[in-house]
């Protein structure tokens, strides 16, 4: 298996997406350079943080025009496994293949500390690790982070059970004072339909050494791992059976 | 032959602030005289903010070597051994009048100017702290509801210009303090402080070499902003007409300079940069003649292949913008692609705009015409040094009023609970969390959890602790052990999280210069540095002057923001000051010794008292001296504190210093709420001083830690071979906390209230309309 961890001008979170991946999962990880429309045979596409193209214009609204854009959609358009962090979610917003938006923090101000989401789901490759409504301590340092969708989209996220973490309380309650960026439905990350591509606001990879902190993040970055290992196994049990 | 378009007249010199004698100096280098550009060159390289002239005599005696220094003041920032084959460079620095002209901007440019500092070294930039002060935010003790606004106005710019520059940019902004004193009303200061780290064998430095070597010109495109900001924004007092500088302050992309840095690390990396250096304070100018004159060489230069962001610019605007994010640096003959190829992938403009030359010239040509020419070293090094009068400020000959202490057995929980809330002490919680503290994964203690904030090198698993302390109060009233005070403070704040104190770097604030009693007060703060530094063996590495802190003839404190450097051998070792288990023992380590002297008289402790925070919150008053001040005691405490990381026997570690023991014990507790509940302490003071001089004296060279009882007879035989006082003050507890003072309880709360003062008092001041 192998991670690719994309690089715009202004990711900043590419080195720590890397760190963790690679240092820390051990797991062979690669950097992919904005203009490469080649994703180097990747099993797995991480969007990192950070101010793609300095967040001009909008969150994510140049990058979705970058070539590995066009990469990263055929990719996950063929079912590849894509996750956007932060930064990463906003470009998957812009370029449309996670549904909303996300506005400007409702306290105006960049926030940085650490969050309470519960997982909503277990049967997701990004959270197939984690227990049935398991709450992870992760941080969160963004400006704009305030999901927001009109009221059919958010009908169909529920219907589809496409919200896969909610910002709650250390014990899992959803509370509007557990909500940092005022965020719809207590939203912090989705999932799309075919359940292939997710982001959230939360950097699981800032979560992935107890001694910083906390290492649930883990728990969703394991999950990635774990789906990669069980498709090469049973790739490999494909190709011992004889046709 | 070089043109005159303008006839330079001495009072056009002295509309650039070139006194007669600098003039005529100026005329003996050229041999004639100077031309318009000649002269906007002289002008801002001999500015008080670049040429250092009024500070050099005395800068002379802070200590800059040690066993561990690469590389000491007169680089881009200094830089100290770390092991394993890696380097730290680390450098503070002011950008105190622009923020007061446009907060936002001021201080974003103030962060972004540093870090490029350290890149320039060829080292990535892992930490920034900020040293920050500002007029009163509250209202009352003099302060009107119109200043008190305009001071959160200010604030609320400068911590929004920190965080937008350095979250952009990528590097955690960890740490640093922030004080209130109605001096700094009309004159905020904004010291920023970066710390890079770097393979000892990859440092880079700003010095030309190799006759006929390209010089290059990277990154952003130049425009007119910030024309004369070092000679004319830095280098004066402030007056009725300030805001009219407005566009004299730069203006930040920190997008741009996140692409700078990894085009320029990239770029070093191919081996073909010879010297590199970045364009801060008058730009061009700076840039070009300091990398001729550090190397022995001169640079030629044509402004016509500078890449411009408006038309029709003089050679002169060229030569004094101080646009952002722009580097300067020679490649070696022949390899010029392999850099140019490299700015070309982020996407940055980079040109040849001249070459090295023999002779030691700088000469500026226009579409090939000549515009200036400096012989460089004279024009970096020569320019004026002056030995300023000195005179201590005349004291008032009435009696000065200082506190009396409260009577015995007088409850002192409301006290305790106001103090709590006073803005320097309040939770720093509302600033530090629109800083992302945590990018780049490396950040062990983050802002508020310890003494000073630990980022750890992945590279090597060591850590770096860096803290930045000083006390303008103090140095007001007594600069030299004010200023002591800082470096000791910093250096204390660094061992308490387990680290060694290793280097030091420090910004100066004072106002102006030309008045002999401001020059007094450097002259003794520098002393009081120097004793400091060579006692705790910090040598100074770097830093930076801010002279002209006045507004309308009134100065700021002096105020000395010195930053400490401390090694951890593990990042593993890093100590929190937060309480972790109830019933661990609470100690109080004192670096005076095992058998304390014992309580001052008391004469002697009301003048100390009255010049700390409780006086000052609690009676409005600001009067007496600062704390007596004992290096060798502060020496053990520290010697003690690092050799105790290690061994893992502390829980946590907190020094004493705004509002003493008692704050310290409170602070410990708070800091405990994100991990359990809050904690609290039941202590014993056994001392015949007056309760309020126990609780709340801010005397140096004591650290508040905890441990469980079994790891006590361990730390006692460390504390003994140190020669550090050891007592035992009480546990921690669960949910209260109480401090009895001879026997009777003087302060008694639930740790929920006096969380609750500290918590929201600084959020509620700044939310406010």
């Amino acid at each position: 298996m192998k991670f690719g961890v994309v690089v715009f001008p202004g990711s900043n979170c590419d080195h720590d997406t890397q760190h963790a991946m690679g240092a820390v999962l051990a797991r062979p990880v690669e950097l992919i350079w904005h203009q490469s429309e080649d994703l180097a045979g990747c099993d797995a596409i991480l969007l990192p943080g950070g101010f793609a193209y300095g967040d001009y214009l909008r969150t994510g609204a140049i990058a979705r025009f970058s070539p590995v854009m066009r990469a990263v959609t055929k990719f996950a358009n063929s079912g590849g496994l894509v996750l956007g962090i932060c930064n990463g979610f906003q470009v998957l917003l812009e370029s449309g293949l996670l549904p909303g938006a996300v506005l400007r923090n409702s306290g105006l101000r960049f926030v940085c500390e650490h969050v309470y989401i519960r997982v909503e789901r277990t049967d997701t490759p990004f959270t197939s690790a984690a227990r049935p409504g398991q709450v992870l301590k992760i941080p969160i340092a963004h400006s704009d982070g305030n999901y927001f969708c009109d009221h059919a989209t958010l009908r169909d996220l529920e219907r589809n059970r496409q919200i896969l973490f909610r910002y709650v309380s250390p014990d899992g309650r959803e509370a509007p004072e557990w909500n940092p960026n005022g965020a719809l439905a207590a939203i912090a990350g989705v999932i799309n339909r075919q359940g292939n591509v997710a982001g959230l606001m939360p950097h699981p990879e800032r979560a992935a050494e107890a001694h910083l902190g906390s290492a649930d993040g883990l728990v969703i970055l394991r999950s990635l791992v774990d789906t990669l290992s069980r498709r090469e196994q049973s790739a490999a049990v494909a190709e011992r059976v004889p046709a | 032959m070089i043109d005159t378009e303008l006839k330079v007249t001495p009072a056009l010199a002295a509309e650039h602030g070139l006194s007669p004698d600098e003039f005529a100096r100026v005329r003996k280098i050229l041999g004639r005289d100077p031309n318009i550009t000649e002269l906007g060159i002289f002008s801002v390289m001999w500015s008080e903010h670049c040429s250092y002239k009024s500070s050099k005599v005395h800068l002379k005696r802070l200590p800059t070597r040690g066993a561990l220094v690469v590389q000491g003041p007169g680089e881009n920032a200094g830089v100290v051994d770390i092991g394993g084959g890696w380097v730290a460079a680390f450098k503070i620095e002011s950008h105190n009048h622009p923020s007061f002209v446009e907060p936002f901007q001021g201080a974003a440019t103030g962060v972004g100017g540093i870090l490029r500092d350290i890149f320039t070294m060829g080292a990535r930039p892992i930490a920034v702290l900020d040293s920050l002060r500002f007029g009163p935010i509250t209202e009352g003790q003099g302060a009107s509801h119109a200043e008190v606004a305009r001071n959160r106005r200010i604030l609320d710019g400068v911590v929004r210009g920190i965080g937008f520059y350095g979250n952009c940019f990528g590097v955690p902004t960890v740490g640093g303090e922030v004080a209130f004193e109605p001096c700094y009303s009309a004159n905020p200061l904004v010291n920023a402080l970066a710390l890079g780290v770097a393979r000892r064998d990859e440092l880079f430095f700003a010095r030309a070499r190799g006759v006929g070597n390209p010089v290059i010109y990277v990154g952003a495109k130049t425009g007119r902003d910030g024309i004369h900001g070092a000679s004319l924004l830095a280098s004066a007092e402030f007056t009725e007409e300030s805001q009219q500088k407005r566009p004299n302050v730069q203006v930040g992309d920190p997008f741009l300079e996140k692409l700078l840095l990894e085009a320029c690390l990239e770029a070093m990396h191919t081996g073909a940069v010879v010297a590199i250096q970045d364009m801060g304070a008058a730009g061009l100018t700076c840039s070009t003649c300091e990398m001729a004159s550090r190397g022995a060489t001169g640079i030629e230069i044509d402004l016509a292949l500078v890449p411009q962001r408006e038309t029709g610019m003089s050679p002169y605007e060229i030569m004094l913008s101080e646009s952002q994010e722009r580097m300067l640096l020679v490649a070696e003959a022949g390899r010029e692609e392999e850099v140019l190829r490299v700015f070309r992938k982020w996407e940055l403009d980079a040109v040849v705009i001249g070459r090295v030359t023999p002779g030691g010239l700088l000469r500026v040509l226009d579409h090939g015409r000549a515009v200036a020419e400096i012989p460089a070293h004279p024009l970096a090094e020569e320019g004026p040094v002056y030995s300023r009068p000195l005179a201590p400020p005349a004291r008032s000959a009435r009696e000065e009023s200082l506190v009396s202490f409260a009577a015995e057995g007088a409850d002192l929980t409301a006290n305790f609970t106001k103090l709590l809330a006073a803005p320097a002490i309040a939770s720093k919680r509302w600033i530090v969390q629109q800083y992302d503290h945590m990018v780049r994964t490396n950040t062990v203690v983050p802002p508020g959890a310890g003494d000073a904030a630990v980022v750890r090198v992945k590279e090597t698993g060591r850590g770096l602790a860096l803290a930045v302390d000083g006390n303008g109060r103090w140095c007001q009233l007594d600069p030299r052990a004010g200023a002591m005070h800082a470096v000791a403070e910093a250096a204390r704040n660094v061992a308490c999280v387990g680290a060694r104190p290793i280097a030091a770097t420090n910004c100066l604030n004072f106002g102006n210069p030309e008045k002999p009693e401001i020059m007094w007060q450097f002259s003794q703060a520098i002393d009081g540095i120097a004793e400091a530094c060579r006692a705790l063996s910090t040598p100074i590495t770097g830093g930076n002057v801010s002279f002209y802190n006045e507004t309308l003839g009134r100065a700021i404190y002096p105020t000395p923001a010195v930053g400490v450097l401390g090694l951890l051998e593990s990042d593993a070792h890093a100590l929190s000051m937060a309480f972790r288990a109830p019933g661990d023992a609470i100690l109080l380590l004192d670096g005076a010794g095992p058998a304390p002297a014992g309580a001052p008289d008391l004469a002697a402790m009301c003048r100390e008292f009255s010049s700390g925070e409780y006086a000052r919150t609690i009676h409005s008053l600001v009067a007496g001296a600062p704390p007596a001040i004992d290096l060798a005691a502060e020496k053990r405490l520290i010697d003690l504190l690092a050799a105790l990381a290690p061994q893992g026997l502390l829980h946590s570690a907190h020094d004493l210093s705004d509002g003493g023991l008692a704050v310290a014990l409170a602070e410990s507790g708070f800091a405990s709420f994100f991990s359990t509940a809050a904690l609290g302490a039941d202590v014993s003071l056994d001392s015949t001083a007056p309760a309020e001089w126990s609780l709340f004296n801010e005397r140096g060279a004591r650290a508040v830690v905890t441990a469980p009882h079994a790891a006590l007879a361990a730390i006692e035989r460390f504390a003994a071979q140190y020669q550090v006082g050891l007592r035992t003050l009480g546990s921690v507890t669960q949910g209260t906390f109480r401090i009895r003072s001879n026997g009777r309880e003087v302060v008694s709360s639930p740790a929920d209230a006096l969380r609750a003062s500290w918590a929201g008092s600084l959020e509620s001041a700044l939310s406010a309309r």
